[in-house]
């Protein structure tokens, strides 16, 4: 890990202006944000462990928690919550048994809502990694997560 | 890819030479593979065009292009046909042998894929002839037809960079900024503050190291105007950035683009390798001595970011808490130093004016509110997408003309625009202008350019408090107004949606929403109450109903509602039965209604969406 | 003398430096401003927002924080107006609602009228921190060493050691707990050791090697110690006995 980080820091020339940068990609690797790397940047590059996990804290995008193989992201910005984004919530979260935030315990899938994906024609939308879901509708969660199930 | 451009007479050879090539006469086919389009699946069309094309040798008869948003969204995935501005919608990847086949090799029409206007039941031939795309005025959203965003040659061909190289070479920096003030151009990030007037002031701001910086953060939910023209046309910007800079005399701009425009950010990184390669960015721009560096930074998923001094904090490494602005950002912003922040959609215009003259600008729009501007269009309209409209259009035009109006014969109920930091307008304000000023004074504002229709069936009530709960959810926390005084006023929502509202309620919201808007540190709390205040004047009986009758008249907030069958319309299908995830409704056998259990229900609406027979009753 | 400019706060004019910000010239003149995330060693954050003035210059009035507003000539202000009043009530009760049993605020609130909160009983917390972000503020700009920081956003917002937990690059020397308006920092000497709660520290504190009190935590000395190159001993006996 210590070469992954250092490498990382060296990219953005140890600037301590590119610390979120520098955690973004560190999440990039490792899915969340290892308390381990985050020691080693703040050491590496000088800066206070209280504002390395200031940021990390800050950033919703960040996550301190390891998460699931298949991030899911339900979009509640406003066109898909006219259009009942947050019911499509509620049954992500009813069909995974977690709430918004959370992991599978299988650590599959987690659990996590958007302020707006830019897709808001096609609301409610929902994105399972790089892949996109619009118009979604309660009867169309199961099948959609199924097919990160690894079965069809 | 070209060599280096060093001169104003390089570009001018590699535009005329791209153009001609432009002009081979071959038929050209474009599909959007835009962020919207794809959860339409409009990747798979892309695919299949390509591997179709290549298995039958087309690749020198036929042009085809990946472009970015077309605008009319909700037909997704799109492919527009030329010679003859063909317009196919719904495009699936079975359609794509025929498309190529037909239209492509034999200028002959496929009827089923084009448009069929609802009023007229006729289908439109044209893009241009569609009634979504006549009202508009796409002197910029129109380019992303022309352009593969990821190649700079296309966006060379029709013109790009011929506003910077006239910059450069034939005016002086106060020279463009003159320019830019004559055209009126106002911050389309939402404040509206004249361009011309911002970058002078950090033109003449004491510093010689000044910063430009693009504002793509575009955080208001139900907001992709940017996102559209960013992933679509980055050079647009980018070209912008640059003319916006040798004018400012900055020699470091930044690109902070949002976290959840994963396609954006690859867009712009890749158009800014490309200009530095050919000479258009970095040292010696054009060999016209002018130095100019850009840096691109993600978000992090805050919407505060997109204020500009928790931007700029941002930039600087540190969490995005804004600072008091009584020092301008022009005077002392990113490091201290002057700084000019303006939205995607404000660097876009910059090469049409430089290009066109101010004058041509001040033609589109009304006098102090002049250009177009992009909204995206979303919500209950029959046409959702992104638009773009000449300032002072009637908000009537855009949501029944350009938006087909209201989706399932529904009834208008109220427009959405600013986001969380505009209002909720009625059905007695359709016939007002869509301007700055006009917005303001309703009790909304522009914003970066969303427009949420809603109908019968949202509830006013709901939609301030689903506003709050995003804006407690992004209030940096820093400042006592907000931090406090917004979880208050969602709890107070909250009570008035479960139905355990008091009269004293609305009285004590109204004084919170003051002090908000008197003393938050910034214009996250100061705007907050704008979604409550607007709601209030305009559908205040809507909020008396929630409060003294415990009724919900769009069948939306959850406690004041049950579910229940009509039973004579039902025909005991049992498709609710299997759909309903709390087992509430009992099958008792075929052509008999089914039995719905209220103590089980919990009001997800999985029955009633998917009803086909409009048995299931919400009260 | 160019750098010098006149204010009028409540009718009377002063003079002040240009940029001066109001605060410290109403503070120089005794008109008392209420503050609490205002401290003479940091600067000034702007956070509380108690400071709020109404200001006039250009012939545009409007609502500023006293801390980060810089004096200009001609600037006029009004420390007490009603819409100030208004405003500063409203923020009191909202913190009020927050801090339901602090004493500090409490006696706040009463200044400006409120007996309690306006806001539902069922929803009034009992925290003592207003996240003023002075311990924060104080441990980086003072002492140097930023142990903790102002941690999450919105509401779950407040001063926090890395993880939650023992705050490792803190001194133990207590500035936090001097800084605070509001007593939320919990802080003990016993048994000869310092505790301080809210970042989990308990630091063994050092024996004066002549009357036998334990004055100070030895990490702190130990830092202060390196920090000015002073000898090993330099600490073993307390000021009192020096």
């Amino acid at each position: 890990m210590k070469d992954q980080i250092n490498a990382i820091i060296k990219k953005y020339d140890s600037d301590k202006s590119q610390l979120v940068s520098i955690l973004q990609d560190i999440q990039s690797v490792y899915n969340y944000l290892p308390r381990s790397a985050l020691d080693k940047v703040s050491k590496k590059m000088n800066v206070p462990r209280s504002q390395v996990y200031a940021l990390s804290t800050f950033f919703r995008a960040f996550s301190l928690k390891e998460r699931g193989k298949h991030i899911v992201h339900v979009c509640l910005g406003t066109a898909c919550h006219v259009r009942g984004g947050e019911l499509i919530l509620d049954s992500l979260e009813r069909q995974l048994d977690i709430k918004n935030g959370e992991t599978t315990k299988d650590k599959n899938f987690t659990l996590e809502s958007v302020n707006c994906m830019g897709c808001c024609a096609t609301g409610p939308v929902v994105k399972i990694d790089e892949e996109y879901f619009g118009h979604m509708t309660n009867d169309k969660v199961e099948p959609m997560l199924n097919k990160y199930r690894g079965k069809q | 890819m070209p060599r280096k451009l060093t001169s104003a007479d390089d570009l001018k050879s590699l535009q005329t030479r791209l153009a001609k090539s432009l002009d081979s006469g071959k038929p050209r086919i474009s599909v959007c593979n835009g962020t919207a389009c794809r959860p339409y699946g409009s990747n798979p069309v892309v695919e299949a065009f390509r591997a179709t094309i290549e298995n039958k040798g087309l690749q020198d008869r036929i042009d085809f292009k990946v472009t970015g948003c077309h605008g009319f969204c909700e037909r997704g995935p799109i492919a527009v046909i030329e010679p003859g501005n063909i317009f196919y919608q719904k495009v699936k990847p079975e359609d794509v042998a025929e498309i190529i086949e037909k239209t492509a090799l034999n200028n002959k029409i496929i009827d089923r894929l084009l448009f069929e206007e609802p009023s007229t039941k006729t289908r439109a031939t044209s893009q241009a002839s569609l009634s979504f795309y006549k009202g508009q005025s796409r002197v910029i959203l129109g380019n992303n037809l022309k352009i593969d965003p990821t190649n700079i040659e296309d966006y060379i061909a029709i013109g790009g960079y011929s506003a910077l190289s006239k910059a450069l070479f034939q005016y002086q920096p106060s020279d463009i900024i003159e320019i830019v003030k004559k055209s009126g151009l106002r911050g389309r990030g939402g404040g509206g503050f004249p361009t011309g007037r911002k970058w002078e002031s950090c033109r003449n701001a004491h510093g010689d190291i000044k910063y430009v910086i693009v504002n793509a953060d575009e955080g208001d939910p139900g907001a992709y105007a940017n996102e559209g023209l960013l992933t679509g046309n980055p050079h647009s910007v980018l070209e912008g950035l640059i003319i916006g800079a040798f004018a400012i005399g900055s020699h470091q701009g930044f690109i902070y683009v949002r976290n959840e425009y994963p396609l954006a950010l690859k867009n712009i990184t890749a158009a800014m390798e490309q200009a530095e390669k050919l000479g258009l960015l970095g040292k010696n721009i054009l060999g016209s001595g002018f130095d100019f560096q850009v840096r691109v930074n993600r978000g992090g998923g805050a919407f505060i970011c997109g204020e500009s001094t928790a931007l700029m904090a941002s930039l600087e490494g540190k969490v995005g808490e804004p600072r008091a602005k009584y020092i301008h950002t022009v005077e002392r912003g990113l490091w201290d130093r002057p700084s000019d922040l303006n939205n995607v959609e404000t660097w876009a215009n910059i090469p049409l004016i430089i290009n066109n003259g101010p004058e041509w600008f001040n033609k589109i729009g009304s006098p102090s509110n002049t250009g177009t501007k992009i909204f995206s269009l979303t919500g209950k309209v029959n046409n959702t997408g992104l638009v773009e409209v000449p300032m002072g259009i009637k908000l009537r035009d855009i949501i029944f003309d350009i938006g087909g109006g209201i989706r399932g014969g529904k009834k208008f109920k109220a427009v959405q625009t600013g986001g969380p930091s505009g209002g909720c307008l009625p059905e007695s304000l359709l016939d007002l202008p869509v301007d700055y000023d006009t917005l303001i004074k309703a009790g909304s504002m522009m914003g970066s350019g969303g427009m949420i229709v809603m109908d019968e069936n949202n509830c006013m009530v709901d939609v301030a408090r689903y506003f709050l709960s995003f804006l407690e959810e992004e209030s940096c926390g820093k400042c006592v107004p907000c931090r406090e005084g917004i979880l208050r006023m969602r709890q107070l929502l909250n009570e008035i949606t479960e139905g355990e509202g008091k009269e004293s309620d609305l009285a004590l919201l109204e004084e919170v929403c003051q002090c908000l808007k008197d003393s938050s540190l910034c214009q996250l709390g100061g705007s907050a109450p704008n979604p409550v205040l607007s709601t209030l004047k305009y559908f205040r009986d809507e909020y008396e109903e929630h409060i003294k009758l415990k009724k919900c008249r769009a069948g939306v907030c959850k406690a004041l509602i049950t579910f229940s069958i009509i039973e004579e319309k039902c025909p005991g299908c049992g498709q609710c039965v299997k759909a309903c995830p709390s087992g509430a409704i009992t099958f008792l056998g075929k052509r008999k209604p089914v039995l719905l259990d209220q103590s089980k229900c919990i009001k997800c609406r999985t029955c009633f969406d998917i009803c086909k027979m409009g048995a299931v009753k919400i009260e | 003398m160019s750098d010098t400019v006149t204010v009028t706060i409540n009718g009377n004019k002063y003079s002040a430096a240009k940029g001066e910000y109001v605060l410290q010239v109403a503070r120089r003149h005794g008109i008392r401003i209420p503050t609490l995330c205002d401290h003479q060693n940091v600067e000034p954050y702007g956070a509380c927002r108690l400071c709020i003035v109404e200001a006039t210059s250009g012939g545009r009035t409007r609502i500023v924080t006293s801390c980060l507003y810089p004096a200009e000539e001609g600037l006029i202000i009004e420390t007490d107006s009603p819409r100030v009043v208004r405003n500063r009530k409203m923020l009191l009760d909202l913190l009020y609602a927050r801090c339901s049993e602090n004493r500090v605020i409490k006696e706040l609130a009463a200044e400006y009228g409120l007996e309690k909160p306006s806001f539902d009983p069922e929803y009034w917390t009992t925290e003592d921190c207003v996240v003023c972000g002075l311990c924060c503020r104080v441990c980086e700009q003072v002492v140097g060493v930023s142990a903790i920081s102002l941690v999450n956003r919105g509401i779950t917002k407040g001063p926090a050691a890395p993880y939650l937990e023992s705050a490792q690059a803190c001194i133990g020397c207590g500035s936090c707990y001097y800084a605070c308006p509001t007593g939320a920092i919990r802080m003990e000497d016993k048994n000869g050791y310092r505790y301080i709660y809210n970042w989990n520290i308990k630091y063994k504190l050092q024996k004066c090697k002549v009357c036998g009190i334990e004055w100070a935590p030895v990490k702190q000395l130990e830092y202060i110690r390196k920090k000015w190159n002073l000898p090993e001993d330099f600490f073993d006996v307390c000021p009192n006995d020096r």
